[in-house]
């Protein structure tokens, strides 16, 4: 860990050299680097502060434990509705999903625990959060939209089939 | 941009009136947040800066714009299945990427698939859900992408 960082220091640092170096002496292509990094970095500054703050919001106020109280008790679309719910409040990305959802194995249905995974990649609230941010709300909905109500069908449908052939999800190891 | 600034402020102000600690609480949860994704953030910007130049813009907006919609979204549906990366990178990524002329659709269908369809995961959630579920899932995730590349490209009128 220490020595990637030093690496990555060494890097950055011979970065700013070379872009700075290149002002000095008027080295066309190092100017424009510079000029590639000042401007995003300064369309980053002004999104930035907002989705932070909106996530840091989120996680105060989210409360995790009622929607985990919900999941797997219900059946039907409500089911499915708990589980977008817990989905969009997950932190981190698939990796996290599946030893979370592979846990649920037992409360929940297979077609529920699908849409869970979905989910838990297409609306988590921090990422939608920066999606909104630098796409758009407009990009935003148009995706929600479409994805939702069709990982729900799918999900369902893929569930069903696999539990008419006796498909179990394996132990945790 | 700006009714994000009157989103943050009036969600600030609300959360304020409700509760002060909680508020703080959710700043200082912010700025770590922050501090912690940096490191990450510059490397991207310096490497996006570096690409971006040794790539000129018309050529990106040449593949990955209005002339190639076909190529530019199995391109980028390819591109977002087998890389991994936190949403945090790969939004301000497109947002660049918006600028420079890439479309809606084809950022579209890169950030779907990155989110939904992880061939790199795969070994991961072989062992939790099995292969057949495993490959199943993925494929119809990649399917859900693609519907949801092409409506994007139908609201923002750059297909039909």
């Amino acid at each position: 860990m220490k020595r990637n960082d030093s690496i990555k220091i060494a890097g950055v640092s011979g970065y700013l050299l070379f872009v700075i170096l290149s002002f000095v002496c008027g080295f066309n292509p190092g100017k424009e680097i510079g000029h590639n990094l000042v401007s995003f970095s300064i369309d980053m500054l002004k999104l930035l502060p907002c989705a932070f703050i909106l996530i840091g919001l989120f996680e105060v106020w989210a409360k995790r434990e009622t929607v985990e109280r919900h999941f797997g008790e219900e059946s039907g679309i409500r089911g499915h509705i708990w589980a977008l719910l817990l989905g969009g409040i997950t932190v981190g990305g698939l990796y996290v999903a599946f030893p979370v959802a592979s846990s649920y194995r037992k409360g929940a249905k297979l077609s529920v625990i699908l849409t869970y995974i979905g989910a838990s990649g297409i609306c988590r609230v921090p990422m939608a959060t920066f999606e909104v941010s630098f796409m758009g709300i407009k990009f935003t909905m148009i995706r929600l939209l479409v994805s939702l109500p069709l990982l729900i069908v799918s999900s369902i449908a893929l569930g069903d089939y696999l539990v008419k052939r006796n498909y179990m999800i394996r132990a945790e190891k | 941009m700006y009714y994000l600034y009157i989103a943050t402020g009036f969600a600030l102000l609300l959360s304020f009136v409700v509760n002060r600690e909680k508020t703080l609480k959710a700043v200082t949860v912010a700025m770590r947040r922050f501090v912690t994704i940096l490191p990450a953030f510059v490397g991207m910007l310096i490497c996006v800066s570096i690409v971006l130049f040794l790539i000129p813009d018309k050529l990106i907006s040449n593949y990955l714009g209005k002339n190639n919609i076909f190529i530019g979204v199995l391109f980028a549906s390819f591109f977002g299945s087998i890389t991994l990366m936190p949403g945090f990178i790969a939004f301000p990524l497109c947002g660049i990427l918006l600028k420079k002329g890439v479309l809606y659709m084809v950022l579209s269908a890169f950030s779907t698939t990155l989110m939904m369809v992880g061939v790199l995961t795969y070994p991961i959630e072989k062992d939790y859900f099995g292969v057949q579920l495993t490959i199943l899932r993925n494929i119809m995730s990649l399917f859900i992408a693609l519907v949801v590349a092409l409506m994007t490209g139908i609201f923002f009128h750059e297909i039909f």
